[in-house]
């Protein structure tokens, strides 16, 4: 159980998301979870080890490091990566729900539901629209508030994006203002600018998605409020495209939630 | 055999559950499991290299941070995790042993042996109650033995062979405090859903006898 298990049940997600969607999740995988893992981890490894104060008074390097770093870079992305990968599954939870419903309704012989087996339920895609409509933006938009509350937490925390060299404390026990010097900190200063840059892309992704979203909901209702008379073939064109969406939810809910099987 | 271990077992249970159930082995998964593994258990890595004590004394670091941590706050967090995940493999075995009993007499017993119903809601219902008590009694644990959740940066020493009190400074306080919040703030999570689905399938059931009872009573 690590980031891998993290891909596997978002990976079922994926085929279900819009382009951007997509592009989301490959530039969270690639630029973010596996910067994290393969380089930032290294760079932060041994943070506290190579913390030097300038004195010998005992506990006097713990509590300026405790001061300056309440909690860690490393750990603090560990949490927003977590949290923002989360709202996906939102999506994967309403869409399993929902086809539990349609599998409720087709054992009970409603004559209502057109499917002839339980494998065309399980194949079918449902349309995004009306409450999963709202869920797939809900998502997007707890991405974006986490996102952006993470970056403001650690502006707020490091005073902005650059480590500095040396830091000043008087915490006690130190006796004295002393000078203790932070390790690799140029290295750190460029992960931590890159890992920012690279959560303003992810935030600029959501905001399109977001905006797309909300134009094709805006231009449905103008086209059906404009045209009364339905024309089958247009809508059944206008429904496969939709159905590739759908097809998400249910591969992904028969990957992620019902089994969460890699 | 690793986490990875749990995660497998746990995906078998989550064919067998309720929708509270599914939300409630997601929560397990990525907001305790994976911030264990991916950010909490680095904090407590070196806690006892870093645990540092203003005296030379040899010995006297290493019997103050016994005395004041006699099982770490990461052991203990692992343990809850698999105490309280392990319930529901009861009813994956009963699941199992419906499917042995229906293969054993070549007939159809159970309308679906996966199906809540029966004993298997008592079994589903006992695992429910087991993983509240395993998280109350944790978290109740934690409590005692750190006098409430806080992570003190010092602590005051004076057991054999340290001269006299001599103070100690434990790394990362605040850190090691947030994950600490944050773990109470999952368990009570999972609490409620426990909760929430205990209520969910007790008025279920309870409406269902309802209503045969009164088509009995009816007929």
């Amino acid at each position: 159980m690590d980031w891998g298990a993290l891909h596997t049940i978002l990976g079922g997600v994926n085929k279900h998301s819009t382009s951007i969607g997509k592009i989301w999740l490959t530039v969270l995988f690639i630029f973010r979870i596996m910067i994290l893992v393969v380089a930032a981890e290294r760079v932060w490894g041994d943070e506290q080890d190579d913390f030097i104060c300038n004195t010998l008074q005992p506990g006097c390097k713990n509590v300026c490091y405790d001061h300056f770093f309440p909690i860690s870079h490393i750990r603090l992305w560990a949490l927003q990566l977590i949290f923002v990968s989360t709202p996906a599954l939102l999506v994967a939870m309403h869409v399993a729900y929902r086809r539990h419903e349609k599998k409720r309704q087709f054992r009970k012989g409603d004559q209502k539901c057109e499917y002839k087996d339980i494998e065309e339920i399980r194949k079918q895609r449902f349309r995004i629209e009306g409450s999963l409509w709202w869920t797939y933006t809900s998502s997007i938009f707890f991405r974006l508030v986490f996102e952006a509350v993470f970056m403001y937490a650690f502006y707020f925390m490091y005073d902005g994006f650059r480590m500095p060299r040396l830091m000043k404390c008087n915490a006690w026990p130190c006796p004295n203002t002393v000078d203790c010097f932070v390790s690799r900190p140029t290295e750190k200063t460029v992960f931590t600018i890159f890992m920012i840059a690279v959560s303003s892309i992810c935030i600029l992704l959501n905001v399109a998605e977001l905006c797309y979203l909300l134009t094709k909901f805006f231009l449905r209702r103008s086209k059906k409020a404009g045209s009364p008379k339905h024309h089958p073939n247009h809508e059944n064109k206008e429904e496969t495209k939709q159905n590739e969406m759908n097809e998400l939810i249910s591969d992904s809910c028969q990957n992620t939630v019902i089994g969460f099987s890699s | 055999m690793s986490w990875g271990f749990l995660h497998r077992l746990l995906s078998g249970v989550n064919k067998y559950s309720t929708g509270i159930g599914r939300i409630w082995v997601a929560v397990v998964f990525i907001f305790r499991l994976l911030v264990y593994i991916a950010a909490a258990e680095n904090i407590w890595k070196y806690e006892h290299d870093e645990f540092e004590c203003n005296i030379k004394q040899p010995g006297c670091e290493n019997v103050c941070f016994d005395h004041f941590f006699p099982v770490s706050h990461i052991r203990l967090w692992a343990l809850q995790l698999i105490m309280v995940s392990t319930p529901s493999l009861l009813v994956v075995f009963h699941v199992a042993y419906r499917e042995n009993r229906e293969k054993r007499h070549n007939q159809k017993l159970y309308k679906s042996p996966g199906e809540i119903d029966g004993g298997l809601l008592c079994t589903y219902l006992i695992s429910l109650s087991l993983k509240t008590g395993f998280e109350i009694v944790f978290l109740i644990l934690f409590y005692k033995l750190y006098s409430g959740f806080k992570v003190p940066s010092l602590v005051k020493c004076d057991i054999r062979p340290c001269p006299n009190t001599v103070d100690c400074y434990i790394s990362k306080p605040t850190e090691k405090m947030i994950f600490l919040y944050f773990l109470v703030v999952t368990s009570c999570l999972c609490i409620v859903l426990n909760l929430s689905e205990l209520s969910y399938l007790i008025f279920k059931y309870s409406i269902k006898c309802y209503r045969k009872r009164y088509i009995r009573k009816h007929q």
